[in-house]
């Protein structure tokens, strides 16, 4: 059964270094002076509760805290408790929480619990469920834990989650968990910057493809021409250059600006994770990143997916998965060497982070290279991916061997599987294509479920796909969704304008109803050449995969570009709950809506 | 997928930028109280000084110091625009002009392209008397496909002469840090305004070609290669001068912004 280790072995992280540096009055400047490996980086930094009857109380203080990262000083990290990430809070299902969030910055301050149901007023997004955290206040955050699983916490003010305000959230079960293994860590992968985000963001705003270095070159179509002769090539170009896109957007904040970490440590610090050789490894993987999608592997062990977002699914093995910008997933490995690196580089492949699964302290393991530079296909345009019929496909001869992450390379591609129940759905873009907000419209999304994404096109091995991720149980409520609403993705890289179905939230009107109690289908159509992770507030969305068995639940979709995707949802509890691009730097510029139950 | 273009003519869309959008009520719930601050601050306003040519002109009689550049203030539909361009003798002579000196308001009216419209300010500075005239302005700057930087417009002065005026740029990207630019830079003048040695017809073609290193994304060393011809009356004008119709220079300077 489930021995969990999280105390005893555990030595000193360098948070809890800088801690007990500042409690005894020493100059924090110290731990500056003082290389990374100097200590162990090992385990997770875990947050200590108080019992009174029913209630678990945790006491959090929001600080600005100066911190080296990656060997680097710097004055910017906001922490909690004096820890990047937040150190590990522990619910526990059937109990109830108390956390007790104190704000020593000096501006408005919140947080939210990511993929916690909760009472709306609970949710922690300033401006929506409440009034936020003021500068100097204690803030009493208290629910009922009716859940369990890997989740996580962080600031919903500002752009305060770039600077380190995130951290993990984990609920005990109380039941068993349906699955064995001795030993569990929490990885947290981040992005980090040494600048001001706000000047990230003017960045992005006013000068396109600011931080991407990775465009496509005079050679780049040479190569083309190349490889598919010079009227393919020419086509192609045309054809993106007509579109004024490029197929080498993949991140818009990319390894050029970031310092990518692991558990608050870079490559180099190398997060260690101990084991005892023959142990199950219980990885809870959370990306807490402001803007990073990632694609994580352990190579030459495989994983097996029991949670995705939290919820337990049926366990699938895999060798790699992609974790959006908020996602959440549990494998547990079994490591056969006395060290494994944990590898998680950005989608773009600009950069990378690691850490070690090891025997011993100071351990590590290979690391691999990044994979190749990528680009997008057809199918990112929303032009119809592998194999479906309908498009003009003529003028595209050549670009086969493009098409975003085809099927055939994905060794788990189930030959029957049945389509979602909106694959044939007709979609429209109302009469103006979403206006100026919108660069380009998706002329015929697919759900593309069994797609891993972008990237995978050299792999030889299984990547996970959400066509995979099968529920445990069934949910509640069984009825035939009686309501559909359909949102799409927009965004305008030109003047980094994101947002739904044309609009930023300041143009908007009025909240997106939700009924309470009702079944409704949400259709997410993403009319943009970027993935976006879409997270909704306060309620499950069951993804609708179409395949036999149960649904997964998800808090947070990740969807690829020309997608189209769709989830069942009960609203259970009434409010107004936040619904946006887990972007950090899209939600900032408007892709953001607030739903409300009534 | 399909390609949204501009499907509106730059004078309808000056004609609609009187009806700017009213004010739509914060999409925050029935719920969300009058005090609390919005969940986020999409409206925001920026600006951008960006000064494409900042240059050394060495041509065969005189050099010469030019400068074009852009400055904008707002935020992602309405701007201010300032747009400003000329030159300075540095040898061979005294004296300058500023070409341009326009303040327009930009409409983004699609994805791609702006609408500008406003007043212009030329002068000429130097030996003689200083000669100035004001302008008013419409144009239309974007994105063509295939990845053309385009900035065109109507000029009609306070005399009541109108010129057209196109510029193109185009960049090549040879690394992701070296990059070659293409310009080409004409106008149309609908009648001849002779103290300005302007013709009427086609007034001539300015084609440059300037290689640059970003060293940050914000500053940009280049060197390069200027070549301007005059056609029609405009070069009988300043042929009348004493002047070459055809000048050829090498340029180096930095593009830069902030």
């Amino acid at each position: 059964m489930t021995n969990h280790e999280h105390s005893g072995r555990r030595t000193l992280s360098r948070r809890d270094i800088i801690r007990a540096g500042t409690s005894m009055g020493l100059l924090l400047g110290m731990s500056s002076l003082l290389p990374g490996y100097a200590f162990g980086l090992t385990g997770n930094n875990e947050l200590k509760r108080r019992v009174e009857g029913n209630s678990d109380i945790y006491e959090l203080t929001i600080d600005r805290t100066p911190l080296t990262i990656d060997g680097r000083r710097s004055v910017q990290p906001i922490t909690v408790n004096g820890s990047l990430p937040a150190p590990l809070i522990r619910l526990q299902e059937g109990r109830e929480a108390v956390l007790r969030v104190t704000n020593n910055l000096d501006e408005p301050t919140s947080i939210h619990w990511h993929g916690i149901l909760l009472p709306f007023e609970m949710d922690g997004v300033p401006g929506v469920s409440f009034a936020g955290i003021a500068p100097g206040e204690t803030f009493e955050y208290r629910y009922p834990v009716r859940q369990s699983g890997t989740y996580w916490y962080h600031s919903h003010s500002g752009l305060q989650e770039q600077l380190g305000h995130y951290g993990p959230l984990v609920v005990d079960p109380a039941e068993p968990e349906p699955f064995e293994y001795d030993r569990e860590y929490v990885v947290v992968l981040s992005d980090w910057t040494f600048n001001d985000p706000g000047e990230v963001m003017r960045n992005l705003k006013v000068a396109e493809g600011y931080y991407n270095y990775n465009k496509r070159t005079v050679s780049d179509f040479f190569d083309d021409v190349a490889t598919m002769g010079w009227s393919a090539a020419w086509e192609k170009a045309g054809m993106w250059g007509r579109m004024r896109m490029t197929p080498r957007d993949i991140l818009d904040v990319t390894g050029a600006e970031y310092t990518y970490l692991m558990n608050g440590m870079s490559p180099d610090d190398n997060w260690t994770g101990l084991f005892e050789p023959g142990e199950k490894v219980r990885l809870r993987v959370i990306n807490a990143s402001a803007m990073s999608i990632f694609d994580v592997r352990i190579p030459g062990l495989p994983m097996t997916v029991v949670e995705a977002d939290g919820q337990k699914v049926e366990p699938v093995e895999t060798d790699e998965f992609r974790i959006g910008v908020a996602e959440t997933y549990d494998v547990i490995v079994e490591p056969q060497d006395e060290a494994h690196t944990l590898f998680a580089q950005s989608q773009d492949r600009s950069g990378f982070t690691r850490g070690t699964l090891a025997v011993r302290e100071g351990m590590e393991a290979p690391v691999p290279d990044l994979y190749p530079r990528i680009e997008r296909g057809m199918a990112a345009m929303g032009m119809a991916g592998h194999g479906d019929g309908g498009m003009d496909h003529g003028s595209m001869e050549g670009m086969d061997g493009m098409h975003e992450g085809s099927a055939g390379m994905n060794g788990m591609k189930h030959g029957d599987e049945k389509q979602p129940p909106i694959a044939d759905r007709q979609i429209s873009h109302g009469p103006d294509n979403h206006g100026a907000g919108a660069a380009m419209v998706a002329s015929n999304p697919r759900p593309r479920l069994d797609d891993p994404g972008v990237g995978f096109e050299h792999v030889d091995h299984r990547v996970l796909t959400y066509a995979q991720l099968r529920g445990l149980h069934a949910w509640p409520d069984e009825r035939e969704p009686q309501r559909e609403v359909e949102l799409h993705l927009t965004g305008n890289m030109e003047r980094y304008m994101w947002s739904f179905d044309g609009q930023k939230f300041s143009e908007v009107d009025g909240p997106v109803p939700f009924r309470h109690g009702e079944r409704l289908r949400l259709i997410l159509v993403n009319d943009t050449m970027m993935d976006h992770p879409i997270h909704l507030h306060g309620m499950w969305m069951e993804l609708e995969t179409g395949n036999d068995g149960y649904r997964p639940r998800k808090h947070t979709l990740l969807v690829k570009p020309g997608e189209m995707i769709s989830a069942q949802i009960t609203p259970e509890h009434e409010g107004d709950w936040a619904f946006h691009c887990h972007l950090l730097y899209h939600m900032k510029a408007g892709m953001f809506r607030v739903v409300s139950v009534q | 997928m399909t390609v949204k273009n501009g499907r509106y003519s730059a004078l309808v869309v000056v004609g609609l930028i009187g009806s700017a959008p009213a004010v739509l009520a914060q999409g925050v719930g029935p719920k969300a109280e009058p005090d609390w601050s919005l969940p986020v601050h999409d409206d925001v306003t920026n600006s951008l000084l960006l000064v494409d040519r900042f240059e050394y002109q060495d041509g065969d009689d005189e050099d010469l110091f030019a400068w074009e550049g852009q400055a904008w203030w707002g935020g992602d539909t309405h701007r201010l625009v300032v747009d400003s361009e000329g030159e300075a003798l540095v040898s061979g002579g005294d004296g300058g002009e500023v070409e341009s000196f326009d303040v327009q308001y930009g409409y983004g009216f699609s994805s791609y392209w702006q609408a500008k419209a406003g007043l212009g300010y030329q002068t000429t500075f130097g030996p003689g008397s200083d000669r100035d005239r004001a302008s008013a302005r419409v144009g239309v700057q974007g994105l063509a496909p295939y990845w053309f930087e385009v900035d065109t417009g109507l000029r009609v002065s306070e005399d009541g002469d109108a010129v057209a005026e196109f510029e193109g740029e185009y960049d090549w990207l040879f690394t992701q840090r070296l990059i070659l630019q293409g310009r080409a830079e004409t106008s149309y003048a609908f009648s001849e305004v002779p103290e300005f040695g302007v013709g009427e017809g086609l007034n001539g073609l300015t084609l440059g070609l300037r290689l640059r290193y970003e060293l940050a994304r914000e500053f940009a060393p280049y060197v390069g290669v200027s070549w301007q011809d005059q056609y029609g009356d405009t070069a009988d004008l300043t042929r009348a001068e004493g002047e070459d119709t055809e000048k050829t220079s090498l340029v180096a300077g930095v593009r830069w912004w902030f």
